[in-house]
Formats: C-alpha cells, sequence, structure tokens
C-alpha cells in the first residue's frame, strides 16, 4: 500500500479531515503521520530554516525535515493548508521545495477550505499514487502497436489511434453526452486512422468522465490527467528526458505539471474561476462576434496595456473587455488582454506552486488560441512550445501509456 | 463558583489552577470532549464537520480561514459562557496551543472585548517567577465570585 505523508495546517478544525482519508482510501493509499518529538519542533529553525508563530505549521516543517532524514517513512508527500492563510502559504509552498529539494518523493500541496471534499481531492491523490506505482510505465518512452486514447474532457472529448509511435488519426467533439461523446471521437479517429474497432490492441482512458467511459469501452487503462497529460506533453514536444513544465488551461480547470523524464514531479490543479479558463476565451471570441478559432490570430495582432481590465473574473473581467470596446479599443487589443488576463491568473495564481523549468510546453485545445502562449511567454520571459497535436495530449498520453501495459 | 477561560485555551496547568480554586474551567478539550463522545462519530479525530467552519461564522468573516473558523466553533462558545479569563502571554508551546497562531489572536481580542475580568501574566522563566505566577492567579480567583 501507497504510503502517503500529510502534512499540514487546519484539516481536522475544517472538517475535512475524513474527506481527505476517503480519498486516499479510493487509491489504495494510506495516510501517515510522520512521528516527531517536542525538540524536533522547537528546533525546526534550525533544521528548516524558519519557525513561524502557528504551531501546527511548525508542526508540518518538523515532519518534512524528518521524511527528508528518513526517506523510506513515506512515498508520497501531501502538504495541505486553509486557503487563504497567508503564513501557511508561505510555509506551504516552503515545504513542498524543501522536500522536493531534498528528496526524491513526489509532493502534492493544496489549500483547501470546509467544502474541499474527496472528489476534489481524487484526481490529485490517483496521481500522486500513479507516480509512486507505476514509475517504470511512466519511464516509457516509446509507442508500440495499435493502440488508442480517449480523452473525456468537460468541454470536449479528444482522441486518438497511434500505430509505432505515430498519431495516424484523431477525432474531436463537444462533450454533451459522456459515451457518446466518446463513442464518436472514438469513431473520427478509427475512421482517420482506416483501422477497425477490433483491430486496437488496447485503448486508454482519461479525463472527467475516464471511469464511465473506460468502463463502457472496456479500457485497459484508466487514468487521471496529470500523468497522462505530462506524458503526452513531452512525448510530442520530444523533450522526454530533464525537466520539463506542462501547462494546460482547460475548459473547466488548470494544470501545472513540473516534469522530470516524463515523471510529474509536483503539480497544481485549479479551479481558480471560469475567468482563467477556455470559458473566458470563448465569451470574448463571441463578444467580438468572431470563431474561437480567430481569437488567437486576432490577439497576436493587438495591445493588452491598450485594454484598462479591472478584474479577473469572468463576468466582471468580460464586463471590462465590453467597456473598452465601447470607449473604442481596437478587437485586436481587446482579444490580446483576454488572452493576457487569463495567462496572468494561471501565472500568478498556479506557477507559484510549481518549479517553473524549461521547456514550457502549453497543451490542450487553448494552446492553439495563439494569444494564449504569447501572454504566457511575455509572463515568463521564456519560450513556450505548442507541440502538434497539442489539444490532443491527453489521448496521446493515454495510447502510449496503455502499449506499455500491453507489452507487459 | 465562576466559569474561567484561560488562554491557551489548551493550556491544562491553567485549567488546573482554575479548578483546584473551585472554579469551572473552559478548555478546549472539554469541548472537544463533548464532540467525540456524541453519538455519532462522523469525522474523527476532533469530530469535527464541514459544519464547524460555518458555525465559526458567528465570529469571524467568510475570508477568514476554514481552518481559524473551525477553530473559534469550538472556542467562541466557551468564551461567551466565561465570566472572567486569565490570559497568559507568550507561553511557549509547552503550555498548549491552538495550533493557529491567527486563532490565538482572534480568542485573546474576543476574550478582551467581551469585558469580563482578565487577569493578565507572563509566562514565568524561573522558579521565583512561577511562584508569583500561581500566586496571583490563586489571588484572582480568589476574588471571583
Amino acid at each position: 500500500m501507497i504510503r502517503i505523508a500529510q502534512l499540514s495546517c487546519g484539516s481536522e478544525y475544517s472538517g475535512i479531515q475524513k474527506e481527505i482519508e476517503r480519498a486516499a482510501e479510493t487509491v489504495g493509499a494510506k495516510l501517515v503521520y510522520p512521528e516527531v518529538s517536542l525538540e524536533d519542533i522547537l528546533n525546526v529553525e534550525n533544521t528548516f530554516g524558519v519557525s513561524v508563530s502557528s504551531g501546527d505549521l511548525n508542526l508540518a516543517m518538523a515532519r518534512a525535515v524528518r521524511i527528508v532524514q528518513n526517506p523510506d517513512l513515506a512515498d508520497a508527500v501531501i502538504v495541505m493548508t486553509c486557503f487563504r492563510c497567508a503564513e501557511a502559504a508561505i510555509i506551504r509552498s516552503e515545504i513542498r521545495k524543501f522536500i522536493h529539494e531534498h528528496s526524491k518523493i513526489p509532493v502534492l500541496s493544496y489549500s483547501f477550505t470546509e467544502r474541499t471534499t474527496a472528489e476534489t481531492l481524487l484526481t490529485r491523490m490517483e496521481a500522486l499514487v500513479t507516480t509512486v506505482k507505476f514509475r517504470g510505465l511512466l519511464a516509457r518512452e516509446k509507442q508500440t502497436g495499435l493502440t488508442a486514447g480517449i480523452d473525456s474532457g468537460s468541454t470536449t472529448t479528444k482522441s486518438v489511434v497511434m500505430r509505432d509511435n505515430a498519431v495516424i488519426g484523431t477525432g474531436w467533439v463537444p462533450t454533451t453526452e459522456v459515451l457518446k461523446s466518446a463513442e464518436d471521437a472514438f469513431e473520427g479517429a478509427l475512421k482517420m486512422a482506416g483501422v477497425a474497432k477490433e483491430e486496437i490492441a488496447g485503448i486508454g482512458v482519461t479525463g472527467y468522465g475516464r471511469f464511465l467511459v473506460g468502463k463502457h469501452i472496456n479500457a485497459k487503462l484508466i487514468q487521471e490527467e496529470i500523468t497522462v497529460n505530462s506524458k503526452g506533453a513531452v512525448f510530442l514536444a520530444d523533450c522526454q528526458k530533464g525537466s520539463a513544465t506542462v501547462i494546460d488551461i482547460g475548459g473547466m480547470d488548470n494544470k501545472a505539471i513540473s516534469v522530470q523524464d516524463g515523471i510529474p514531479g509536483g503539480f497544481t490543479m485549479g479551479g481558480i474561476c471560469a475567468g482563467a479558463s477556455g470559458r473566458f476565451l470563448e465569451l470574448a471570441a463571441r463578444r467580438l462576434g468572431i470563431d474561437i478559432t480567430e481569437l488567437g490570430k486576432l490577439a497576436l495582432k493587438g495591445d493588452y496595456r491598450n485594454v484598462a481590465m479591472n478584474s479577473y473574473c469572468y463576468v466582471f473581467g468580460t464586463q471590462s473587455l465590453v467597456n473598452s470596446l465601447s470607449l473604442g479599443c481596437k478587437p485586436e487589443d481587446v482579444a490580446m488582454a483576454a488572452c493576457h488576463s487569463v495567462a496572468e491568473q494561471v501565472y500568478e495564481q498556479q506557477l507559484q506552486e510549481v518549479e517553473v523549468k524549461e521547456p514550457v510546453i502549453m497543451v490542450g485545445g487553448t494552446s492553439l488560441i495563439e494569444g494564449l502562449p504569447k501572454a504566457m511567454e511575455e509572463l515568463l520571459q521564456v519560450k513556450v512550445i505548442v507541440p502538434k497535436y497539442a489539444q490532443y495530449i491527453g489521448a496521446v498520453g493515454a495510447a502510449l501509456l496503455v502499449s506499455g501495459l500491453l507489452e507487459d | 463558583m465562576a466559569k474561567v477561560i484561560v488562554y491557551p485555551p489548551t493550556s491544562m496547568i491553567l485549567s488546573d489552577l482554575v479548578e483546584r480554586m473551585g472554579h469551572k474551567a473552559l478548555v478546549v478539550p472539554e469541548a472537544v470532549r463533548n464532540l467525540v463522545t456524541a453519538n455519532n462519530i462522523q469525522s474523527p479525530p476532533l469530530n469535527v464537520t464541514p459544519e464547524g467552519p460555518k458555525k465559526g461564522l458567528r465570529y469571524a468573516a467568510v475570508d477568514v480561514p476554514s481552518g481559524v473558523r473551525g477553530r473559534m466553533s469550538l472556542i467562541g462558545p466557551i468564551i461567551e459562557e466565561s465570566e472572567a479569563a486569565i490570559i497568559v502571554e507568550d507561553p511557549g508551546w509547552l503550555t498548549g496551543c491552538s495550533g493557529c497562531s491567527r486563532t490565538n489572536e482572534l480568542v485573546r481580542l474576543l476574550i478582551r472585548t467581551k469585558g469580563v475580568p482578565v487577569l493578565d501574566l507572563s509566562y514565568p522563566t524561573n522558579d521565583a517567577e512561577a511562584k508569583v505566577f500561581v500566586q496571583k492567579i490563586k489571588a484572582f480567583l480568589g476574588g471571583l465570585k
């Protein structure tokens, strides 16, 4: 059983400890709490580098030190503190960095509220367990045979068919009925590849609808998006060795993943708000009277600084865009302002949680909106790679990983 | 007999002194005991459920972290019930704490704004100070009805 060390402050008093345990149990993991002495807590400044006024945070730091000194105590670490606590936010980030720098143990950090449920934590925990359990499979660099992948996302469903390390068919449909959308996308990929369903040796499924779809089509691999997308991203960007950062701004949530040799090291997944998602860009395109596929090219001609954005919010941010248009701002400036707003919010609220190491790979459908990678490049001051088939990243990762299972 | 809240609200030393002087000590462990001995254990180990932070909204706004509000759902009612208070400044970890510094600050504020008699003390650092510490508590508690 995978042992996840829980280093936290406030989870019992927020009433969510049971939810954390339920999520761990669902993914076949057990939560552990490394023993520390009072001396360890009193000396935390000497061993960790800082002590703070909150006792539970000092306890979490002392436990981090203990794990680094005795890596056999846990297979993975989850660092959790209350949302909106400044002291905890600083220490949560420092604990993650400390463990990352001093050990090879995968770390996940998360800020919770009383509304955090096991379901919210499930994908994150599943990814944490997968990185420990299937390290060998995740190290796989080549797809072999004839396999398929389906990414049942919140907004769109994508599918690919791969043969001997190459994508030979793709399918893409908006997600409506989960099963029907998956079947349609898969059908599209099969048709383009010119192969029959029966010829496919194995199917891997990821995304929100993975459990339902996976069961329905008898998938050999049902896997969360963090590990699958990491794999797909480094495969398509040809960055399988060394470090990389994967940014996926999705229709409903965003992922920022720090990858080492194709395996996720640290990651964040939000949920920040609709203002930092593909939905915001869809709304901006609609308001500009253009198709979403035209927004990116239009944005490349614009300058976000000509538009006063007063809010990141889906509603109030859109209001800023509308006001700018009524004041005579150019549509291209408004398009770029929308892209910059999304990128900036992800940069401010998510990328602080992971080590941003080059190359930076942007994936998912939003990465094809050219203004968005450009805005991210400006914010990060590094070149952003958008690989071919960027929107099929999850499906490609699933097709690649399932081929490894077939060989095993 | 007076109901006396102590700060830190988990201090067993202070609680013991209050009880020895014939008063009722209001402390967090008792509030937790009430929760965990309830018939329905919903959320071990403390049995604070997501309802706790919502109850804590009585003492802190929604933008205050859930952990603070959850703690306040236990400590807040004790403050409301209190008729006197003993506050020890800079007590250190050994005396007990709520685990959260923001909660500690809010607890001290609410005790002071309640307007009950408060004994302010510094944590003793040697035997002589400890004797004075106990004597002051004894005198304070002796003066309560």
